[in-house]
């Protein structure tokens, strides 16, 4: 069974208010780079940036993705193998704020990861952590998002589905009970 | 695919098609690794592996080498000429003691034909292949592969001719499996005294005229004479050699098309090639080099995500 969590609607709302806290933060993007995380962290970053762009009208926007399967806690722990990404990063974070993008934060433990994956990239000045959901009581690490789209309470049995729509027309939210059929 | 279908890498006559394009695809991210300010990711951190050098060899247990430090693994080295073996010590007992401290892979290279295989049935660790005698070089194979996709495109369809010693390589026989395996079509060229006498039944066509070889192909993939394999003398002269199956710019020239030049290493200047061809902008000695360590980095992780926590 799934229920709508988000609409189209207020996801909409939801990413111009994460697009606003970002340039309030950081104005002209001189100093900073975003990094979305493979492989849904991606998705969700090209419409933040697409807004920020478009409406917003800021220029000269540094953006990278960022794959963190080489650098997971749970290589050789998994049943299932988890196969890679592509990285894309033609520029150094040294001294750059960096603004990690991810769609749903659960345990923090890929954040973990992208913590140590961006190390090859240079020593940046600051990382700041930008989710679209944040899954309050479920971290299994301490990390804390920056800037949040939405806190969702849910138990460990119940799945947080986000479905990115490219043509901005059906981007959807579902709270997915896993245990029910 | 997300696994490899083998439990060892001693040949590409083990591999599916399959197996090589998971190679490849994993091979592309490491490759972007090895290009960032810290070449470095910690996968392999607990996994210790061995090289054991029974023979020879300087570019391929370097590439392993920092292969292995690339995915953060530990390594331990060990040379034939400077151990137990030279004492008596049988292959089995020698792996086996190494084994006792505790190590995940062995990368292996023998001259005995098959040693890789003896050893993956006889010993509790996953065996990597780097060279059994004349018979296999799986990891180079997958290299050159890799490079022709890598300049080309693809392999598949592409006419791919490999000049020289044939007899005592073991990288040609490697590179006849990889590349029927993705598609190519393959052609031996040399002396006749250098070419085993059923590579017919291969698949490969044999051809004695290097100007005619060059111009069927896309790709020439050039081989040292390995005068240390030879019990017999297979030719007059390294002149006589040169003049024959020697690769210069002026036969380049002379052939009405682009054609990409490879070359396992070490190179013999002026003999198997000159130099002018080695470093010209067709040939991709030096891609291939870097090539190495990505697919390398690509074969180990693969099988060290095999070895169950």
């Amino acid at each position: 069974m799934q229920k709508i969590l988000l609409s189209q609607k207020e996801i909409h709302i939801i990413l111009h208010r994460l697009a606003c806290q970002l340039i309030e933060n950081h104005s002209d993007f001189k100093d900073t780079v975003l990094i979305g995380l493979q492989p849904r962290g991606v998705f969700f970053a090209k419409k933040l940036i697409d807004i920020l762009v478009k409406d917003y009208k800021v220029k000269s926007l540094k953006y990278g993705q960022l794959d963190i399967t080489f650098y997971r806690d749970d290589f050789r722990r998994r049943d299932e193998p988890i196969q890679a990404n592509e990285t894309k990063i033609d520029f150094i974070i040294e001294n750059k704020n960096v603004v990690l993008i991810d769609d749903v934060l659960f345990s923090g433990r890929s954040i973990r990861a992208a913590l140590t994956a961006l190390q090859a990239f240079g020593r940046p000045k600051k990382i700041e952590l930008l989710v679209f959901i944040d899954r309050r009581f479920s971290r299994s690490l301490p990390i804390q998002p920056t800037y949040k789209g939405r806190q969702v309470d849910a138990i460990n049995s119940e799945k947080v589905k986000v479905i990115w729509d490219e043509n901005n027309k059906k981007d959807t939210v579902y709270l997915v009970n896993t245990k029910e059929k | 695919m997300k696994q490899l279908s083998v439990q060892h890498l001693l040949g590409i006559k083990y591999l599916k098609k399959e197996d090589i394009t998971l190679i490849f695809e994993t091979a592309n991210h490491f490759k972007e690794v090895i290009n960032r300010p810290i070449k470095k990711v910690p996968s392999l951190r607990d996994i210790t592996i061995a090289n054991l050098f029974f023979e020879n060899s300087t570019r391929t247990k370097l590439s392993f080498e920092l292969a292995e430090k690339r995915l953060s693994a530990d390594v331990i080295n060990f040379s034939a000429s400077q151990s137990s073996v030279k004492k008596g010590e049988t292959l089995i007992d020698t792996v086996n003691n190494i084994l006792a401290m505790k190590v995940d892979i062995v990368v292996m290279r023998h001259s005995d034909v098959g040693a890789g295989v003896f050893l993956s049935k006889h010993v509790n660790a996953k065996i990597i292949n780097a060279g059994d005698g004349a018979h296999e070089h799986p990891t180079q194979a997958l290299l050159d592969t890799y490079s022709i996709k890598e300049k080309l495109g693809t392999v598949s369809n592409k006419k791919v001719v490999i000049i020289g010693d044939i007899l005592h390589s073991r990288v040609a026989l490697s590179n006849i499996y990889a590349l029927q395996l993705l598609g190519a079509e393959v052609m031996v060229c040399g002396p006749l005294s250098l070419i085993p006498k059923h590579i017919k039944s291969l698949g490969v066509q044999v051809e004695t005229n290097i100007k005619k070889a060059l111009e069927w192909c896309d790709v020439a993939n050039v081989l040292r004479v390995q005068n240390e394999r030879m019990d017999a003398s297979y030719f007059p002269s390294t002149r006589e050699y040169t003049q024959l199956f020697g690769i210069n710019l002026e036969l380049l020239n002379s052939i009405n098309k682009d054609i990409v030049i490879m070359h396992p290493g070490p190179i013999n200047r002026g003999v198997e090639i000159t130099s002018d061809v080695a470093d010209s902008d067709k040939s991709i000695i030096l891609n291939q080099v870097e090539n190495g360590v990505a697919i390398r980095m690509a074969i180990i992780y693969l099988l060290a995500q095999q070895i169950k926590k």
